[in-house]
């Protein structure tokens, strides 16, 4: 298209501009916490529950809902994204970060790697790099607004990786793979883009 | 409505499976569209029949992202399910009027035939069902959830799938008014002895209406659908209270959940 387009008659409804300046291209705000995930809520018990890291050459750490407790948690207050264009602005999370979750892990031999494989139950999975999950970039997150976290939204526990698009931030994660090579998780390879910055548009496969 | 006859290619890049290397592909191209007709389908809800210059194909269950921008330069985006088969040449938008929306009051009040529509797509490679896939198929709606699944059931109807994939189609509206293609759905039906189509009102049930009134629940789901041992596709899309339950109750059934896709809509305070 040589001159911009102009939809006749159109002229929308901005938001006012401090929050316009939080909303990356093509989002709107929400005031409510829609649901998006593309099957069944799966329902684990928390006495069946356990969360994993496992590094690339094999050896894993493991946490019951109990031992998982007592690991350090954070509160984080964030802007979540969602591909499908809602965004919800200061989003209050609480959760261990995976900067702690690899500090305790260390003492099981397990060691980072390149890349990262969130897997969840249900059969859901996303691949991230590991410098978007270190550095006080992500957590498993067990409360929202201060309550446990619900399951349609990820309960009992969620990755919480708010600077890219929400699926991302895997519902009902059980365990985090490091791997030497990257591999493509579930909307990845459903044509969603593979890195998901929400600031570069980055929604389907073959954005910039 | 369902226009048939023109064969259609399916032209997607083969989707990588989940677990292989990062696949890099073209982008999605921003197209500029034509309205064709506009049809009314409810009081809140119309179907734009576009014309879209170089469209790839889709496969039913697909959406499309439509995008509006003002003569300032401002831009707001949204996505739609495609309502036709890929058999159509033309792509149809259903889009339900949400009244404190900012872009379905203008695609259902303003836009009109001759205008242009920028949009992209198609784009989702999970929702998604064809012929090939078998059946049978289980196709659970409520309100606007139907549009997707209107996009299976004219995609079966224009390869005349009928007898090798049986459907049924259980679809929960607030009031007969509210409906999406009634007679559509009716007139399919009754050429079909394979397709049962079954409709639910929850709000208000007019005098003579023969179909369910109520929420959908377990008894109407242990009646409408099919046995889980008949291990059919099954298509959830509605409001995400409708889909939740609805999906929650399929695998206390018994069905698979690897087998139950669901595609939840808001409330996202507007789109």
């Amino acid at each position: 298209m040589t001159e911009p387009f102009i939809s006749r008659g159109f002229r929308g409804r901005r938001q006012p501009g401090p929050t316009a300046a939080r909303l990356p291209p093509g989002q709107y705000e929400t005031p409510d916490f829609p649901v998006l995930s593309a099957g069944p809520t799966p329902r684990t018990p928390l006495a069946n529950w356990d969360f994993m890291l496992r590094g690339a050459d094999g050896p894993v750490a493991r946490w019951t809902w109990d031992e998982f407790a007592v690991l350090p948690h954070e509160s984080v207050t964030a802007d979540i994204h969602c591909v499908t264009k809602w965004s919800k602005l200061d989003t209050m999370w609480e959760g261990v970060s995976v900067d702690a979750l690899l500090a305790a892990a260390a003492a099981r031999g397990v060691k980072p790697a390149p890349y990262v494989l969130a897997m969840s139950d249900g059969g859901y999975t996303t691949n991230l790099p590991l410098a978007d999950v270190t550095g006080g970039k992500a957590w498993v997150a067990v409360k929202f607004g201060g309550a446990p976290l619900a399951p349609e939204h990820g309960g009992p526990a969620r990755l919480l990786v708010p600077h890219l698009y929400f699926w991302k931030s895997a519902k009902w994660v059980r365990q985090l793979r490091f791997m030497e090579h990257d591999e493509a998780g579930f909307w990845e390879s459903f044509g969603y883009h593979n890195y998901g910055d929400p600031w570069r548009e980055q929604r389907y496969s073959g954005d910039p | 409505m369902a226009t048939r006859g023109v064969s259609s290619v399916i032209a997607a890049t083969p989707e990588p499976s989940p677990g292989s290397a990062p696949a890099q592909r073209a982008a999605i191209a921003w197209r500029l569209a034509t309205v064709v007709d506009v049809v009314t389908e409810t009081p809140r809800a119309r179907t734009l029949l576009l014309d879209v210059p170089g469209w790839p194909g889709h496969r039913a269950g697909q959406h499309v992202d439509v995008r509006l921008t003002a003569d300032d330069g401002y831009q707001a985006e949204r996505s739609y399910s495609i309502a036709s088969a890929p058999e159509d040449p033309r792509v149809a938008l259903t889009v339900l009027r949400l009244d404190d929306g900012e872009v379905s009051p203008y695609l259902n009040d303003v836009l009109r035939s001759g205008d242009r529509l920028e949009l992209r797509g198609p784009i989702g490679g999970y929702f998604v069902w064809n012929v090939a896939l078998g059946g049978p198929l289980l196709l659970v709606a409520g309100g606007s959830g139907v549009v997707p699944l209107m996009a299976m059931l004219r995609h079966r109807a224009a390869m005349q799938a009928r007898h090798a994939v049986p459907a049924r189609l259980l679809y929960s509206a607030r009031r007969r008014e509210d409906v999406f293609y009634r007679e559509e759905l009716a007139r399919l039906a009754e050429a079909d002895e394979t397709l049962e189509v079954t409709f639910t009102l929850t709000d208000e049930v007019p005098p003579g209406w023969t179909g369910f009134g109520r929420r959908i629940d377990r008894m109407m789901l242990a009646e409408v659908a099919w046995p889980p041992a008949e291990r059919p596709h099954v298509f959830v899309c509605g409001p995400t209270p409708m889909v939740e339950a609805v999906a929650a109750t399929l695998v206390e059934l018994g069905h698979d959940p690897a087998r139950v896709k669901t595609e939840r809509f808001g409330p996202t305070g507007g789109s």
